[in-house]
């Protein structure tokens, strides 16, 4: 849809920040986080949040601590962390990849930016590519409704995207990869 | 003299370059030796026109877009800093149509101040409603907002002074206001515009709300999915307190209000209200049966007032001009203004806020411009993934609750997605049973089984398999869904399913068969 005629100008799309998970966090970071936060009421997803903006995931060994912390068992914290899609317990790539898949976003023709980006990155949602680059997670609306389809990586939001858009914004992630 | 330039922090703007434009001018004006001041705006809501730039000039504001970088030092060339003529000068923002025939009332700042500007806030009829509520006896700021008409924005438009009164006469020595910020619903993002656009009125909206009904604490439930939103938030919030707007002594007033956010964490089932206090207590996001009610034993088992972002924040405008005033506009039982979100396939998608009673034709046509890929509108999603699916003919309902709700549709939160001929509606109905599917919390039989069993009947139908005995085995499965599910989730996944299934029977392969027979 978007430029039919001319060849797609790329250079609207560089320039960005990418989204880099700090890794080497220790354990005392964790342990803070969970200081810091254990005492307000309903204290469980702030934790969580702290951490995975911390690690980028929740690991495994860190819910016996915040079971401690919160006097909940270790099964309520692994409940409470499958419950939501946003959580994650393993790891993601260097940079996460969400496509939109709401109504709007298939009305602009999301359907097929989601099998172009499947296609070009190799991978399914809720999968990892092999290199460890990029991560691929749907999205039930980033609220872009009027910029259709729309998709985030890293950081940034993107609206009106085209397959030529998400190369261009991709190339650069796959060469640092 | 130095030149004032708004463009836009709105997360959709800058999903369309916003940033790289506001940089680009920046360096173009150093470059050039100009002086700007540069103020990153909410969005006027004219999406097709973003990255919209404006310039404050003698008459107004001048408005240039879409703008990208590349544009930026031809539009310096071109004067646009006096005003000057390009090829993407739109005139002067506020004579544009689109928006000179809207009725703004609780998007009356947004695009205009800075949002994180606590002055720029005050010097726009800022905190006017909070100044008068201070004045007034709880049982007052009730009645003013029962008397507004005002009904929750949310989607579930449920009167909002009835609620207030339940939790403003049940005594608690601890009672909560939580504002449900999980706007959800795809095709949705007025909660987004308001947060990101005009913190501050949601802020004062909460405060008058707790001071109405003796809450000292207020949490706003915000999805994950909304940074920009969080940090709009935050910084107005920590302005308010600088300036004894929340805090132990509201404005000396000897009242108490603190304030503050959490994040969801991308469950769709948590914008429903006993979901979300769940949420908020630390819990799987599980619906709770109802009663207790949430105005009598709600987060924490005590009294709370669960309302919209848009409810809230249309508050500060009705006790600022009174009850009456809000209540003018509008028709039937449906009173005020409704902020509309128009998206999907549609040539100027954006948010236009107008009384009830216009047509959905006039909205679409009007103002959305007729679709974007020039084919025709085929169907209209009305209120998000649960709202009903409704064909042409029904263009001419008017937008008011009782009106769809007699068309079995639903206005919801306003969200107006449209399809061109291109779309294949049994395709929609088998996504909205996956949504019900993937976002179902799992305590209700119907909707935890009912919505996996739906996406396989749906599947079989459009692979033609006995169509004889799949089509009354799904309006079947729908009629437990809606009688049978503990929530909207369930309760109102047979919206679309049945609505795609009655007015679209074609794209399921019955016509046809109908026709054959």
């Amino acid at each position: 849809m978007n430029n039919a005629k001319n060849p797609f100008d790329c250079s609207n799309f560089l320039a960005r920040e990418t989204n880099m998970t700090e890794s080497g966090a220790s354990h005392a970071e964790v342990q803070d986080i969970i200081a810091k936060l254990k005492d307000l009421p309903g204290a469980l997803l702030p934790i969580l949040h702290g951490i995975q903006d911390k690690l980028g995931y929740i690991p495994a060994a860190t819910i016996p601590d915040i079971a401690k912390a919160l006097n909940l068992s270790r099964a309520e914290v692994h409940g409470v962390i499958s419950f939501y899609h946003y959580f994650r317990e393993t790891p993601p790539g260097k940079t996460t990849v969400h496509i939109c898949r709401a109504e709007s976003c298939q009305a602009m023709g999301g359907k097929q930016l989601e099998a172009h980006v499947k296609n070009r990155l190799g991978i399914d949602y809720h999968e990892t590519t092999a290199d460890g680059a990029f991560s691929l997670e749907p999205v039930y609306c980033l609220g872009l409704c009027a910029a259709s389809p729309s998709m985030q990586i890293g950081e940034q939001l993107y609206g009106r995207v085209s397959a030529d858009l998400f190369d261009c914004v991709i190339k650069p992630e796959e060469a640092s990869a | 003299m130095i030149h004032k330039i708004y463009i836009p922090g709105d997360a959709a703007a800058v999903s369309l370059g916003a940033d790289r434009v506001a940089a680009a001018v920046v360096q173009e004006a150093v470059k050039r030796g100009i002086q700007i001041e540069l103020v990153r705006n909410g969005s006027r809501g004219l999406f097709w026109l973003e990255p919209l730039v404006e310039v404050a000039v003698t008459k107004g504001r001048m408005a240039y877009g879409p703008v990208q970088a590349k544009d930026v030092a031809g539009l310096f060339d071109a004067d646009f800093l006096n005003g000057g003529n390009h090829s993407l000068a739109l005139g002067l923002i506020e004579e544009l149509p689109y928006l000179k025939a809207q009725q703004r009332l609780t998007f009356a700042r947004v695009g205009i101040t800075d949002p994180v500007s606590l002055d720029d806030y005050l010097a726009h009829e800022g905190y006017r409603g909070l100044k008068n509520a201070l004045a007034m006896s709880g049982a007052d700021i009730v009645k003013q907002v029962t008397d507004s008409g005002l009904r929750g924005r949310g989607g579930a438009a449920f009167p909002t002074g009835i609620k207030w009164n339940t939790v403003l006469n049940t005594p608690s020595e601890q009672k909560y206001i939580i504002c449900n910020a999980d706007e959800g619903d795809s095709g949705t993002y007025s909660d987004r515009m308001v947060m990101e656009g005009d913190p501050f009125v949601l802020i004062e909206g909460m405060t008058i709300a707790g001071i109405a009904v003796g809450a000292t604490q207020g949490y706003i439930y915000l999805r994950v999915e909304y940074p920009h939103a969080h940090k709009a938030l935050n910084a107005a919030i920590s302005k308010a307190y600088e300036a004894g707007y929340l805090g132990d002594n509201i404005l000396g007033s000897g009242k108490k209000f603190d304030l503050e956010v959490r994040l969801g964490a991308g469950a769709y089932i948590c914008g429903e209200e006993t979901s979300l206090m769940e949420s908020l207590e630390g819990k799987r996001g599980l619906v709770r049966f109802k009663p207790p009610l949430p105005a009598i034993s709600g987060l924490f088992g005590k009294p709370t007032i669960v309302n919209n972002v848009i409810s809230l924040a249309s508050v500060p405008i009705i006790l600022d001009k009174g009850g009456n005033y809000y209540r003018d506009y509008g028709m039937g039982r449906s009173r005020g203004t409704l902020p509309l979100q128009l998206a999907g396939n549609i040539k100027h998608p954006g948010l236009v806020e107008i009384a009830f009673g216009m047509t959905l034709r006039e909205l679409l046509y009007d103002f959305g411009g007729g679709s974007a890929s020039g084919h025709p509108i085929k169907a209209v999603q009305v209120g998000g993934p649960l709202g009903a699916f409704l064909p042409e003919s029904q263009f001419d309902t008017p937008l008011d609750y009782e009106a769809f709700a007699a068309i079995w549709a639903v206005l919801g939160h306003g969200g107006v997605i449209a399809f061109d001929d291109t779309v294949d509606m049994a395709e929609m109905a088998r996504y909205s049973m996956e949504f019900c599917k993937i976002e179902s919390c799992g305590k209700c039989t119907p909707c935890r089984i009912g919505s996996t069993r739906g996406v396989e009947v749906i599947s079989d139908i459009i692979e033609g398999r006995d169509l004889a005995k799949n089509v009354p085995l799904l309006r079947d499965l729908c009629n437990t869904l809606l009688n049978g599910s503990l929530c909207a989730l369930g309760g109102m996944t047979p919206y679309p399913v049945l609505s795609a299934l009655n007015h679209f029977p074609q794209d399921f392969g019955i016509a046809g068969q109908a026709d054959a027979a």
